[in-house]
């Protein structure tokens, strides 16, 4: 357990300092985002999202959710380039502690993404955002659990694919429909009854709802507690299915 | 006679494809002890890569038995990979990684504390001529420095075994004596086992004591270099090998 905990850091620190090295991947990880925050949000200022609250309290937790789901989804593409170097095969062949190469780089992806998301609330706050602060704070851990869960199984993918345009591929076909149907942008609030049925399907719509709930100091009501449960249960899916296919590309070439 | 330090037996690997079944290694057995320098030879497809990726952990075996560095491969890989320096046939650097910082991490990664990792870092960097490139990203490193830099990187633990996969293809011959070399000084010096891989007959004639040919996948001729061409009645190595793997009659012996 010792072991793997500071396996786990030795691959963090190594992932972080990429990170780092790298300003572009992080500047364009948050342009999206920021784009929507910048260029849509004031269209909503004074519309009615039916949520209660401002429209920047239903909007940012909705910004937040996608900018985890896109950061979280496409984190693959990084190992899959570092596989075919044979930057992975190099891990595996010391006595670095076998899921240590996964953990370490979604903690990494976890760190990476809460930090943009308080960079983006911040300035959501320079737009008009007003929410409580222990519900922003709350919120994080959310965007953290659901990053933790969709890095891992974008890592656990990127290990048991081809190519890089099949990841891709894979990715893209998820990653809209899932973005559309959570209601991110706008909420479910305005759908008509089938597709608010519809959305209830897609786990990332118990997160959104919950943030925003929290964005509206409403902490213990069943949304909230229904989200978090949704939003923990995808972290310990992401965390299985995610070391189970990082073992499994250990025993295929 | 000490036990050897690399004894393989009837290793084999298959891959299944769609297009069918692809017998990469068929049953190979291997043998060297310590401080002995293992060259395997062999054509294009030969299974040289398969095996070595075997016998470094990176490939679950299809049958077979092997003992790498005294622990069994199949019942204690983490033991094998403490042991062992492995530098593949190509690749394994971060492009955007400085020389100093993937030596370091390499060290961590062997679960060596922060300040001995550093030490061990600059102690290679020193003796493999990289202490000037430290700060460099490894993409901007010539053929010749990269190559440095793997070995560098497999030879952080102080291996019992290095394996090296065609080490020397693609550097010119300045660089080529350079590294023999450098192989022959890890021998030298911690009585390493080396199994390299290589192409290059003149290369495995100075470098190797003892020689392993094989062909689609099975081991075809085993021996030191004199006893390989004394076997075949051959001038060089050249002619042994190409004797061996049968392509003598029709081929003409010089390139
Ligand atoms: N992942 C794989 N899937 C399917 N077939 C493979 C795989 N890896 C290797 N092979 C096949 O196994 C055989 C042996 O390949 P290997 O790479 O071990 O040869 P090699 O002796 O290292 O050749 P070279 O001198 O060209 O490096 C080849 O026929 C190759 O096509
Ligand atoms: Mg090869």
């Amino acid at each position: 357990m010792n072991r793997l905990l500071t396996d786990t850091g030795v691959v963090f620190g190594r992932s972080a300092r990429q990170t780092l090295r790298s300003k572009t991947a992080l500047t364009f990880g948050m342009l999206q985002p920021l784009l929507f925050l910048a260029l849509m949000g004031p269209l909503l200022a004074r519309v009615d999202l039916r949520t209660g609250g401002t429209s920047w309290q239903a909007f940012v937790p909705g910004l937040l959710v996608q900018l985890s789901l896109l950061g979280g989804m496409f984190v693959g593409l990084g190992i899959l380039v570092e596989r075919q170097v044979g930057v992975i095969d190099r891990m595996r062949a010391t006595p670095l502690h076998p899921a240590a190469p996964l953990l370490g780089r979604a903690l990494r992806d976890v760190v990476q993404l809460v930090v943009q998301a308080a960079l983006l609330v911040l300035l959501g706050v320079a737009f008009g955002l007003r929410a409580p602060i222990a519900g922003v704070l709350l919120g994080f851990v959310f965007v953290g659990l659901l990053s933790a869960a969709l890095a891992l199984l974008s890592y656990g993918l990127a290990m048991n694919v081809r190519t890089a345009p099949e990841f891709a591929a894979i990715a893209n076909t998820a990653v809209l429909p899932l973005m559309l149907l959570a209601g991110l942008l706008l909420p479910m609030t305005l759908a008509p009854g089938w597709l608010d049925a519809a959305s209830r399907a897609v786990p990332f719509r118990y997160t959104v709802d919950a943030v925003r709930h929290l964005y509206l100091g409403e902490y213990t009501d069943g949304t909230v507690l229904t989200g978090l449960a949704v939003t923990a249960g995808l972290t310990v899916i992401g965390l299985l299915g995610g070391l189970a296919l990082f073992r499994r590309s250990g025993h295929t070439p | 006679m000490t036990p050897p330090v690399l004894d393989v037996q009837g290793l084999r690997r298959t891959f299944r494809l769609r297009s069918g079944t692809v017998h990469a290694v068929r049953g190979i057995d291997l043998t060297a002890g310590r401080g002995e320098i293992l060259g395997v030879l062999g054509p294009n497809g030969a299974g040289k890569t398969t095996t070595v990726r075997m016998l470094a952990t990176l490939l679950p075996p299809s049958g077979g038995r092997a003992v790498v560095a005294g622990r069994d491969l199949l019942a204690d890989p983490a033991g094998v990979r403490a042991r062992i320096g492995y530098v593949a046939q190509s690749g394994g650097l971060d492009p955007n990684c400085p020389v100093g910082e993937e030596l370091v991490t390499q060290g961590r990664m062997h679960r060596l504390p922060r300040a001995e990792a550093r030490a061990r870092a600059a102690e290679l960097a020193a003796d493999l001529r990289l202490d000037d490139l430290l700060d460099r990203p490894t993409a901007a490193l010539s053929g010749g420095q990269r190559r440095r830099l793997e070995i560098a990187l497999g030879l952080v633990n102080r291996p019992e075994v290095l394996f090296l996969d065609e080490p020397t293809t693609g550097l010119d011959p300045g660089s080529r004596a350079d590294l023999w070399d450098l192989v022959r000084r890890v021998r030298r010096d911690h009585g390493t086992t080396v199994l390299l891989t290589t192409h290059y007959l003149d290369e495995a004639d100075a470098l190797a004591d003892r020689l392993v040919v094989v062909d689609a996948g099975a081991v075809v001729a085993e021996g030191t270099p004199a006893e390989l061409k004394d076997r075949h009645g051959a001038a060089t190595l050249q002619d042994a090998f190409l004797a061996i793997t049968g392509r003598a009659s029709d081929a003409p012996a010089t390139v």
